[in-house]
């Protein structure tokens, strides 16, 4: 199954098993959706819960925002989350403090969804990841899906909460095949949001990745395990809230991190896992955390220089094998240093 | 029909059938003019003395309402004017009164029914007070205590109500309006005998939000009043640096939206065009635009002083002359249906409730320490309860780094 059709099945399921759910956005009806998310979708569920709308990001998502203040359940679709900055204002002084702000009176049962990060030779306008934006934000809820398994259940998931969810996907996901057990697709499916998922245990290096980068994480314990270097990839899937509780778990037993990541470094989810980890668990640290993130940079269109602003499987390969290298030779200065006392005691 | 070619028509010239309708084509190079030679007129029922102005259609109100009616905007004045002295005293952060816009305020909330959610800026508590939010209610968001349905978490003035269908202020200018097409489309799919109404100001009809939600409305054939309360001024902008247009009311016809223009210090023209308004947008499921000629009599807010970038015989002209308490007393007494008596009796009963409401607000408890936790979720996650066990400590641990009023 791919994870468009999971997350059209996702869709499609949950709009049938509750008329208060309905999707809105640029071209998701009679055009199926600029990536075919919403394929048969206007079809079956007729023009009124598949709605095209006008081209006015801030326009549907303040809409999408009042019709869940008002009982409906929507699921607002972003051609891409690049042109949702013109919708930020509904979706962070709207969405996701009105029910703080209205003292529980106002709930905002919404979803907002679409593709976020790099997709391939779009440039800066259409390459960026919002997960850091939108995970420092209190009152949403930020989910990350790589897999089928995931789209599917978290999709799921975000549209059965009462609170409201940003819902990153990948473009270059959307084609990707991916198993899929027969428990995940049954229409109660669901995963729980706040939960990351290990996708390959390790013992010697925790890797933690989101999204597409997940798939360049599973890769580069591909390479490592053939160097004799067991890593730990664990997909987040929910960047708000983060669970800590995994990734410590993970750390206490590898004594080891990278963080991945498309996004910008500085103020990132790495950092914020970095600080996670030196906050709950320091001692068990054995080497400086690594950090990969997209470069510095605005995304440059020429396919090269993409290529260098994007984290390479080669980048994580190397960073875990630093983290892994910086302790053995600690422990190779270690054992110099006793040898060394031992000498010095000799002669004495 | 859509995609048709350019057909002759000999009697019209030529006319193109186009997305929309027929476009006649003509010879002659004419631009749309971009100012009118006339002004769009304004809807009135009472001139300045209280009396019907010559062959004014309105719809019929009884005495009851009407004494109501006039009731709530004398208790609106009285609550306007103790909060702005508590505000003045120090003993509230911060006020903004509807001086001047009384009759909007209660003119528009009783032409409606309480099935029509409200989706306020915040110059219209008039329409709460007259769907029954009591001045202690009031109060209590003021001092934000513990009976504050918003738990102390919003400045003053930032009322809200489930019970009364009145969504809790947004402090964002002009968020509430496409918002409240949200809700209408909502009121659309269930099929509901009710409709929107959203409040703004000139100033909000700058905002992208105003122009999306307007379009957004007609496309989708959604039943919302949009009513704006042009008084002239976004706090110390004028009308002429906020835009160039007739107004506001000629936008409406630009987005194909169905507008009026009604005098805003007029209690029967407001309540006569909102309920036609309701009527249109509920039987007809259409988005209606009414622009209320105003006045802001009282400062933006306690935050400023206007007297600074206005003149003050225009505050005074429009505060005596065109007072719109004044004039519906004027009309409800030549009926017989007031007199100086109960004139009196209200104004001191309302005092005297407002300012026993204060005093009970600013006694009562504080909202709890939890309260700080609740609602950022349906569910406080983890890391929220965690948060708030590491303040309860460190509270124990240094009480005297912390508020006494606050309930732990």
């Amino acid at each position: 199954m791919t994870v468009r059709e999971a997350l059209n099945s996702a869709l499609d399921e949950e709009m049938s098993a509750d008329s208060k759910v309905f999707l809105m956005g640029e071209e998701v009806g009679e055009y199926q959706g600029a990536y075919k998310i919403s394929k048969g979708l206007l079809e079956k569920y007729g023009p009124e819960r598949v709605l095209d709308t006008p081209i006015t990001e801030a326009g549907f998502t303040g809409i999408g925002v009042g019709a869940a203040y008002y009982g409906l359940k929507p699921v607002v679709e972003f051609m891409t989350f690049n042109f949702a900055m013109q919708a930020i204002d509904h979706i962070i002084n709207s969405a996701a403090k009105t029910n703080y702000m209205s003292a529980g009176q106002i709930s905002v049962p919404i979803v907002f969804r679409g593709p976020n990060g790099a997709a391939a030779g779009v440039g800066a306008q259409h390459s960026q990841c919002y997960a850091a934006w939108y995970g420092s934000c209190p009152g949403l809820k930020v989910l990350a899906p790589y897999s089928s398994e995931d789209a599917r259940g978290l999709l799921k998931a975000a549209v059965r909460d009462p609170d409201p969810v940003v819902f990153l996907e990948n473009e270059l996901l959307y084609g990707e095949s991916f198993p899929v057990s027969a428990e995940a697709l049954d229409s109660s499916f669901c995963i729980p949001i706040g939960k990351a998922k290990i996708e390959r245990e390790g013992k010697d290096v925790t890797i933690t990745a989101f999204s597409k980068m997940v798939g360049s994480a599973l890769k580069a314990a591909e390479i490592l395990a053939k160097e004799g270097i067991s890593a730990e990839i664990i997909n987040l899937r929910s960047i708000r809230p983060l669970d800590r509780a995994t990734i410590n778990a993970s750390v206490r037993k590898t004594n080891r991190l990278v963080t991945v990541e498309e996004g910008f470094p500085q103020h990132g989810v790495g950092a914020e896992i970095c600080i996670s980890v030196i906050e709950e668990i320091f001692e068990y640290l054995d080497a400086p955390v690594e950090r990969i993130a997209g470069a510095d940079v605005p995304m440059p269109y020429a396919a090269n220089l993409e290529r260098m602003a994007l984290p390479q499987v080669e980048d994580i390969v190397r960073a875990a094998k630093r983290t892994s290298y910086q302790i053995s030779l600690n422990g190779f200065q270690l054992l110099s240093l006793i040898k060394h006392i031992f000498e010095v005691r000799l002669r004495i | 029909m859509y995609g048709q070619d350019a057909v002759w028509c000999p009697m019209n010239g030529q006319v193109l059938d186009f997305p929309g309708g027929k476009v006649a084509f003509t010879p002659e190079m004419r631009f749309i003019s971009g100012s009118p030679v006339e002004r769009a007129h304004c809807y009135r029922v009472l001139d300045e003395n209280g009396q019907l102005t010559m062959s004014s259609k309105f719809k019929q109100v009884s005495e009851e309402i009407a004494v109501k009616m006039y009731s709530d905007m004398v208790t609106l004045q009285t609550m306007d004017a103790v909060f702005y002295e508590a505000q003045r005293q120090g003993r509230i952060s911060f006020y903004a009164t509807t001086v001047g816009e009384e009759a909007i305020n209660i003119a528009s909330a009783a032409a409606l029914t309480i099935d029509d959610p409200v989706f306020p800026q915040y110059r219209e508590p008039g329409v709460l007070l007259w769907r029954g939010f009591t001045l202690q209610e009031f109060a209590s968001q003021c001092f934000g205590n513990k009976d504050d349905y918003g738990k102390g978490r919003q400045m003053p003035i930032h009322y809200g109500s489930n019970k009364h269908n009145y969504f809790t202020v947004a402090a964002t200018i002009a968020t509430q309006i496409p918002h409240a097409v949200g809700a209408a489309y909502s009121l659309k799919m269930d099929g509901k005998k009710a409709c929107v109404i959203t409040y703004f100001g000139d100033g909000g009809t700058s905002e992208g939000d105003f122009h999306a939600a307007l379009n957004f409305a007609a496309v989708m054939e959604v039943p919302v009043i949009f009513f704006c309360r042009n008084n002239g001024w976004a706090i110390s902008t004028p009308t002429s640096d906020q835009f160039r247009s007739d107004g506001v009311v000629v936008r409406g016809s630009a987005y194909g939206i169905r507008s009026i223009r009604v005098d805003g210090n007029d209690a029967l023209a407001i309540y006569t065009a909102v309920n036609a308004a309701r009527e249109m947008a509920i039987s007809e499921q259409r988005p209606i635009l009414i622009e209320a000629l105003t006045y802001r009599v009282g400062h933006h807010s306690t935050s400023d002083d206007s007297t600074k970038y206005r003149p003050v015989d225009e505050i005074e002209w429009w505060s005596s002359a065109r007072d719109p308490v004044a004039r519906f007393r004027k009309w409800i007494e030549s009926n017989g249906w007031w007199c100086s008596e109960d004139e009196s009796e209200l104004r001191k009963s309302a005092r005297k409730q407002m300012l026993h409401a204060i005093q009970v607000a600013e006694k009562a408890e504080k909202p709890q320490v939890a309260e700080l936790f609740t609602d950022v979720y349906n569910v406080p996650p983890s890391n929220l309860c965690e948060q708030e066990k590491l303040l309860r400590e460190t509270m124990r641990r240094h009480p005297q780094d912390y508020p006494p009023d606050v309930p732990v």
